[in-house]
C-alpha cells in the first residue's frame, strides 16, 4: 500500500477499526521497500525481522486508539543509534556496527509503539548533500532516477517520496533535512536547536545537528514532532522549553500574519524556476491574507564560510573516536599504535569526510585557529543578530530551500564548492539554530522545488500553521512521482 | 656564579564523587577492568556528557581554600589527541575559563612564612589506564577514564625544593580538609608533575625548564628537584645550556633519567565543548557553597589552642591530617580530656600507625573507645600502665569498660581494701621497717612491690605510697 494518498491519522483509523492489522502493514510496507530498493537504494538496512516481531506483539496487545502513532512503521536515518539494528552512517568505518543502545529519539518511539522499519542511505557521516558520499552507493531521486534526492538525509526523503514509508526521520546539520525533502517534493523539518535530544545521534556539527521528521504531510510532520520533542537529561543541549502540540495552529488561517523575503534569497545563483515558484508561493500566501515584504538578511552570504568551518572543525574532533580501538573498521596489518589509528582511519573514511576532518583540523590548529575557527564564531553571532532583528518585526522569513531543484547524479560529486553552495540558503538557519522546514512548492522539469520557512527559535507552531495553510491553498503536494514509468 | 631556582608545580587531584564527571558511572577502584563503564565512557558513537553538578561544587571549594578568585562564567573546552586510553580522542577541561584564578596558599620553611601563588585551577576528566601485556597485547582499562580532576597550577614563586615540599604539604592539606579528595599520592589522587630552571643571579629572564614527570611522594619531589638543580647549575658552569626536556626521577639512584626531549609544544586543537552549555555562578551558589564549606585547618589549629588549651605544637601535630584531626574532635566531644587525649593520639596512635603501616580509618580504633580509656586513666578506674594494655585491646577493637571489667584490671584505690593489706605486710617485714628507719630508701620499694604483687599489679600506686608511708612513719 502506496502511502502517497493517506495520512497517519487516517491510517490509524484503519487500524483501529482492524480493516488492517499492524503485522498486515508492517510486512506490506518491508515488501514494497524491498521491491523498490534495488531501484532507489534507499536502504542500507531494512529491518525485516525485528519489524514484524514488533508488529505482532502490537497485534497481540491491541492499539491504543488515543496513540495515532502505534503500530505504524517509519524510516530512520542510519546516523541515528538503534539497539540491535546495524548502525553504519554510511560509512565503511561503522559498516558492521550493532549499537548496544538506543538513541533517545528511538526510545521514545518505540514507547510510542513505533516501529523502526530499517535505516536509510545517507551521505556518510551525513557530510554531503547529494547521498552520494554513502559508503553503500547512490539513492537515486524517485522523480528521475538519474537524479539525486539531495542529502544527506537522501534515503529518508526518497522512501517517504516514494510513499514507502509514511514518515522517516532525517538529520539536518546544514541543510540536510529540508534539501533532500525539496528535491523529493516532500515535508521536513529542521526543529529549533535543543527540541529533540541529540542523544544517540552520531555527531557531525554538535552545535549546528539536529534530528527532525520528513512526512508527507505538514500536519503528520508536527504529529511525528509531538512524540520526539522535548528536554533529555541525556543531551545537556537539549531544552527544558514546554513541549507544545505541534499541530494545534494547523488549520487556524494566516491572516495579518508578517512574512519577511530576504532578497538575498533570490540573488544570484539561484535558478530562474526555483525564483518562479517562490514567487508563486508569495502570491499564494498574500492570498491567504499574509503580508510579505522584502527584508535583508545581509550577512547570510558569509553563512556558507563560516558553516564550513565551525561544523568541519566539530566534525574533526567528533570523528576522533573511530579510531580503531573499541569498535568499527580496524586496520589488519598493522605494526604499532600509529598504524592502527592512520590506517583504520584511511581505510575506513570516505573522501568528503577526510576532506572535512582535514578543514577543520586546520581550523583549529594553533596558527590558524583566530582566523578560521574564531572569526567563524563570530560571523555566526552577526548572522544570528540578523535574524533576530528581522523577527522584532515578522514572524516567518520565507525563501527557497535550495538554489536549484535536484540535479544529475555524479555531475557535482567531484566539484565540492559548487556543491557547498547548494547549502546556502538552509544553513543559515543552522547557524543561528532556528527551526525552518521546506513544504513543496512547485516544479522546475518535472523535478520538485521546496519553499522554506523559517520561524523563531521554538515557535515550531507557527511555522507548521502558516506550511499547512500554503498546503491546503495549493496542489503540489498531492502529485507524486510514478515508479514505473522511470 | 651563584643562581636562581624557580620551581613550577602542576598538581592533579583526583576529586571523591560517587559518579564521574560527564557519564553516570560509578568512581571505584580495584574493581574490574571496566567494570565501572558504560557506553560514554567508551566514547560510543552518539553519546553526549553529562555534567556531574558536584564537580562544579567541589571546584568551588578548592578555589576557596586556596583563596582564589572564582570563574562566573564558565565554559568546557576540548583537548584533542589521539591514545587508546582517551576514548573520545579528545579530553574535556578547562582551558579557556579555569574555574578558580589568581590564589594563594602560606608555606613555612625553616620558620620563614611565604606566600606561593597559584595561577589557576580546572576542572578536567582523568583519562583510563593502558597496560602492556608479554603477550604481546596491550590492554586498555577505562574505569578511571571520566573521573573528575581538579588541576592546581602554581606560579613560578617556588625557589627551592624545601618550598617546594612545603608547598605540595599546604596544598595537600588544605584540600584534604574540604573534604573534596582523599589527596593521596600513593592511591593517585593525588599526582603532581613539575618543572624547575636556574638563572644566573640578577638575571630577569627565566632559564630553560625541565619537567619531572610520575614522581610518586613528596619527598622523591624534594630529592628529584635538588638534583635537578645541581644537574643544571653544572651544565651552566660548564657553560653549557639546558635543554627544555622531560625527565623522570629514579629512587634507586636518587637521580633524574632522560625521558624526551620536548620539540615545539604539541597542538591540542582546544575549542569551546559545544555539547556542555556554559555554567554560570552566581552569588547565591557561592555563598551556599561557602556554607558547606569546612573549617580549614588554621581554625581549627586556633581553636584547639584558644578554647581546648592544647600547646601550639599539639595544635599544629593533630592538623596535619584531616581524618586525625576529626578522630582528635570527635573523641574529645565524648567528654576526654583534651590535652591527654592529644598525647594518646601523637604518641601511641601516631606509633601504631606507622608500626602497621595504615591510616587512621583503616584501624579498628573508635573516638568512642579512646575517650572510655581516657575517662578511665582520668577517673583513676585504670592506671597509665594498665592503660597500654587497654590501647592493645582498643586496637583490636575492644570495648575499654567492659574488656577492662571482664580482665579484672580495674585498679585498687580504696583505703580501706589497701589499709588491713598494706599493715600486713608491714607487720611481717620488721627488718624493712628498720632499714627504713635507718634512712635505706630502697626499702619503701621493696614494700611496694610486695603490696603489688599480693594485688597482682591493681593496687593504685599513688593511694598505696600514701598509705605505706604513713604506716612507716608511725612506727
Amino acid at each position: 500500500m502506496k502511502f502517497f494518498d493517506i495520512t497517519v491519522t487516517e491510517l490509524h483509523q484503519k487500524l483501529v477499526d482492524k480493516e488492517l492489522t499492524v503485522t498486515e502493514l508492517v510486512s506490506e510496507t518491508l515488501d514494497q521497500i524491498e521491491a523498490d530498493q534495488k531501484v532507489l537504494n534507499d536502504f542500507v538496512t531494512i529491518n525485516r525481522e525485528g519489524a514484524l516481531a514488533q508488529a505482532r506483539a502490537i497485534d497481540e496487545k491491541g492499539i491504543n486508539p488515543d496513540n495515532i502513532w502505534a503500530g505504524i512503521p517509519i524510516a530512520v536515518k542510519d546516523n541515528i543509534v538503534t539497539k540491535g539494528i546495524k548502525t553504519t552512517a554510511a560509512s565503511k568505518m561503522l559498516s558492521n556496527f550493532i549499537p548496544i543502545y538506543n538513541a533517545t529519539v528511538i526510545e521514545r518511539l518505540q514507547a510510542n509503539d513505533v516501529i523502526i522499519i530499517g535505516k536509510t542511505n545517507m551521505d556518510e557521516f551525513a557530510m554531503g548533500g547529494s547521498t552520494e558520499t554513502s559508503y553503500f552507493g547512490d539513492t537515486r531521486n524517485p522523480w528521475d532516477h538519474t537524479k539525486v534526492p539531495g542529502g544527506s538525509s537522501g534515503g529518508s526523503a526518497t522512501t517517504v517520496s516514494a510513499g514507502n514509508s509514511i514518515a522517516a526521520l532525517g538529520s539536518d546539520t546544514g541543510g540536510s533535512i529540508r534539501q533532500p525533502a525539496s528535491y523529493t517534493g516532500i515535508v521536513g523539518i529542521k526543529p529549533t536547536y535543543g527540541r529533540i535530544s541529540r542523544y544517540g545521534l552520531i555527531a557531525f556539527g554538535s552545535s549546528l545537528d539536529q534530528i527532525g521528521p520528513m512526512t508527507r504531510t505538514v500536519k503528520d510532520n508536527a504529529a511525528l514532532l509531538n512524540i520526539i520533542a522535548g528536554m533529555d537529561e541525556r543531551d545537556l543541549t537539549s531544552s527544558d522549553k514546554k513541549v507544545p502540540d505541534f499541530t494545534s495552529k494547523i488549520g487556524k488561517d494566516i491572516k495579518g500574519m508578517k512574512i519577511g523575503l530576504p532578497k538575498e534569497y533570490l540573488g544570484d545563483g539561484i535558478n530562474e524556476d526555483v525564483k518562479k515558484v517562490v514567487r508563486q508561493a508569495v502570491e499564494t500566501l498574500t492570498n491567504l491574507g499574509a503580508t510579505i515584504e522584502e527584508i535583508s538578511l545581509p550577512r547570510s552570504k558569509y553563512g556558507v564560510a563560516a558553516y564550513y568551518i565551525i561544523g568541519s572543525s566539530e566534525a574533526s574532533s567528533n570523528l576522533q573516536r573511530f579510531d580503531g580501538i573499541r569498535y568499527g573498521h580496524r586496520a589488519q596489518n598493522v605494526k604499532n599504535l600509529e598504524d592502527v589509528y592512520v590506517k583504520s582511519r584511511s581505510e575506513g573514511f570516505g573522501d568528503e569526510v577526510k576532506r572535512r576532518i582535514m578543514l577543520g583540523t586546520y581550523s583549529l590548529s594553533a596558527g590558524t585557529y583566530d582566523a578560521y575557527f574564531k572569526k567563524a564564531a563570530q560571523v555566526r553571532t552577526l548572522i544570528i543578530n540578523d535574524f533576530n532583528k528581522i523577527f522584532e518585526d515578522y514572524d516567518l522569513i520565507i525563501g527557497p530551500t535550495a538554489p536549484t531543484p535536484a540535479y544529475a547524479i555524479g555531475a557535482e560529486v567531484d566539484d565540492p564548492t559548487t556543491m557547498y553552495m547548494n547549502d546556502v540558503l538552509t544553513i543559515p538557519v543552522n547557524l543561528a539554530g532556528l527551526p525552518a522546514m521546506s513544504v513543496p512548492a512547485g516544479f522546475s522539469d518535472n523535478m520538485p522545488v521546496g519553499l522554506q520557512i523559517i520561524a523563531k527559535p521554538f515557535d515550531e507552531e507557527t511555522m507548521y500553521q502558516a506550511g499547512a495553510a500554503f498546503e491546503a491553498a495549493t496542489e503540489v503536494h498531492s502529485k507524486h512521482p510514478e515508479m514505473e514509468d522511470k | 656564579m651563584n643562581f636562581k631556582t624557580t620551581i613550577g608545580l602542576e598538581v592533579h587531584i583526583e576529586l571523591k564523587t560517587n559518579s564521574k564527571i560527564f557519564s553516570p558511572s560509578p568512581v571505584e577502584f580495584g574493581d574490574q577492568p571496566n567494570a565501572n563503564t558504560n557506553v560514554i565512557d567508551w566514547g560510543y558513537p552518539g553519546v553526549l556528557p553529562q555534567t556531574n553538578k558536584g564537580v562544579v561544587e567541589a571546584g568551588m571549594m578548592a578555589a576557596k581554600a586556596l583563596h582564589a578568585n572564582i570563574t562566573r562564567t564558565q565554559h568546557f573546552d576540548r583537548k584533542n589527541y589521539f591514545y587508546p586510553d582517551n576514548p573520545k580522542a579528545y579530553q574535556v577541561t578547562q582551558a579557556d575559563t579555569p574555574i578558580g584564578t589568581d590564589g594563594w596558599i602560606e608555606i613555612e620553611v625553616e620558620g620563614k612564612k611565604k606566600k606561593v601563588g597559584i595561577a589557576e585551577m580546572h576542572i578536567e576528566e582523568d583519562a583510563g589506564k593502558n597496560s602492556h601485556n608479554p603477550n604481546g597485547y596491550s590492554y586498555v582499562d577505562l574505569n578511571r577514564q571520566g573521573t573528575p580532576l581538579i588541576e592546581i597550577v602554581s606560579k613560578p614563586d617556588i625557589e627551592s625544593p624545601d618550598e617546594a615540599y612545603a608547598y605540595l604539604e599546604a596544598l595537600r592539606q588544605r584540600i584534604q580538609f574540604t573534604g573534596i579528595s582523599d589527596v593521596k599520592m600513593e592511591e593517585g589522587s593525588m599526582r603532581v608533575d613539575v618543572n624547575i630552571s636556574i638563572r644566573p643571579l640578577g638575571s630577569e629572564k627565566f632559564g630553560t625548564k625541565a619537567e619531572l614527570k610520575n614522581i610518586n611522594s613528596f619527598n622523591f619531589v624534594r630529592k628529584g628537584l635538588a638534583f635537578e638543580e645541581k644537574r643544571q647549575q653544572k651544565i651552566l658552569l660548564a657553560g653549557g645550556q639546558v635543554r627544555p626536556e622531560t625527565r623522570r626521577y629514579d629512587e634507586t639512584t636518587g637521580q633524574t633519567i632522560l625521558m624526551r626531549v620536548k620539540e615545539g609544544a604539541e597542538d591540542y586543537r582546544y575549542f569551546p565543548e559545544p555539547d556542555l552549555p556554559s555554567i554560570t555562578i552566581d552569588d547565591e551558589w557561592i555563598k551556599d557553597v561557602e556554607d558547606k564549606m569546612p573549617e580549614m585547618p588554621g581554625k581549627r589549629r586556633a581553636r584547639y589552642v584558644e578554647e581546648l588549651g592544647l600547646t601550639d605544637y599539639d595544635a599544629m601535630v593533630l592538623t596535619q591530617t584531616k581524618e586525625m584531626s576529626d578522630f582528635f574532635e570527635a573523641t574529645v566531644a565524648q567528654g576526654a580530656d583534651p590535652k591527654l587525649t592529644a598525647n594518646y593520639l601523637m604518641g601511641d596512635v601516631n606509633a601504631y600507625l606507622n608500626d602497621q603501616k595504615v591510616d587512621l580509618q583503616e584501624t579498628k580504633l573508635t573516638p568512642g573507645h579512646l575517650a572510655s580509656m581516657v575517662k578511665m586513666i582520668t577517673d583513676e578506674t585504670i592506671s597509665s600502665k594498665m592503660a597500654k594494655k587497654v590501647f592493645k585491646a582498643i586496637t583490636q577493637g575492644e570495648e575499654p569498660t567492659s574488656w577492662v571489667k571482664a580482665k579484672g584490671l580495674v585498679q585498687l584505690s580504696d583505703p580501706a581494701v589497701l589499709k588491713p593489706m598494706i599493715v600486713e605486710i608491714v607487720d611481717n617485714n620488721e627488718q624493712s621497717v628498720a632499714d627504713f628507719k635507718n634512712g635505706k630508701d630502697r626499702a619503701v620499694g621493696f614494700l611496694v612491690g610486695q603490696i603489688m604483687k599480693q594485688t597482682k599489679g591493681q593496687a593504685n600506686p599513688k593511694v598505696v605510697n600514701k598509705i605505706l608511708m604513713q604506716e612507716l612513719n608511725s612506727r
